[in-house]
């Protein structure tokens, strides 16, 4: 069965998005370690690939938005509370435990791929209690 | 919610694939509804009585 308009969409988007930050990630890297590239310039370097991530919780949040097959955005809705719950409580913990200085500093950008791991994870409890993983 | 979803499906020899094609939802959508793990939308619930010709009622029980 031909995937569903919506469905096609969310993988266009999501590729568009980790293509961009792949390219500005290893420009960004490139132009700073082997360029020495400093000032005002590092402000746009060190945006890109973070907007770019941006790009990928937009093409998810259309994807809520486009499906049509009211099952299926549920299990969508519920990965994406599944996914902010584990990343927010992590950071949070993290963050505390830092703060006390028990734990290492790890960079921000980390709890962005703890929320994409709590959406796999909501995927696979999704498969577990209804029997259904959904579109991702 | 139980539902006879099975059944009546059964009585016209559709597929759980057959029946998500008329309704125009996936057949996961069908899976959770006929199997209780999901209780459909009122307007989703108009359209599975009206591609089996039933009232809601004779389709959607009380637990």
């Amino acid at each position: 069965m031909a995937w569903p308009r919506s469905t096609r969409r969310y993988t266009v988007r999501l590729g568009v998005s980790m293509t961009l930050y792949v390219v500005t990630l290893v420009a960004g890297v490139y132009l700073v370690n082997q360029r020495h590239v400093s000032g005002p310039i590092l402000w746009p370097l060190a945006l890109l690939p973070g907007l770019a991530i941006v790009g990928a919780f937009y093409a998810i949040g259309m994807l809520i938005v486009e499906t049509t097959d009211e099952f299926l955005r549920m299990l969508l809705v519920r990965q994406v509370l599944y996914a902010t719950v584990i990343a927010l409580s992590a950071a949070t913990i993290w963050g505390f435990l830092e703060n006390f200085a028990l734990v290492p500093h790890i960079p921000a950008f980390y709890w962005a791929i703890a929320w994409f791991a709590g959406f796999g994870i909501g995927g696979f409890i999704n498969r577990l209690t209804l029997g259904a993983s959904g579109q991702c | 919610m139980k539902n006879r979803l099975k059944v009546l499906r059964a009585e016209r020899d559709w597929s759980q694939q057959d029946l998500a094609q008329r309704l125009e939802v996936s057949r996961q959508s069908v899976n959770a509804i006929e199997t209780g793990k999901y209780d459909p939308s009122l307007p989703l619930a108009f359209r599975i009585a009206d591609v089996f010709g039933l009232a809601i009622e004779a389709i959607f029980l009380r637990d």
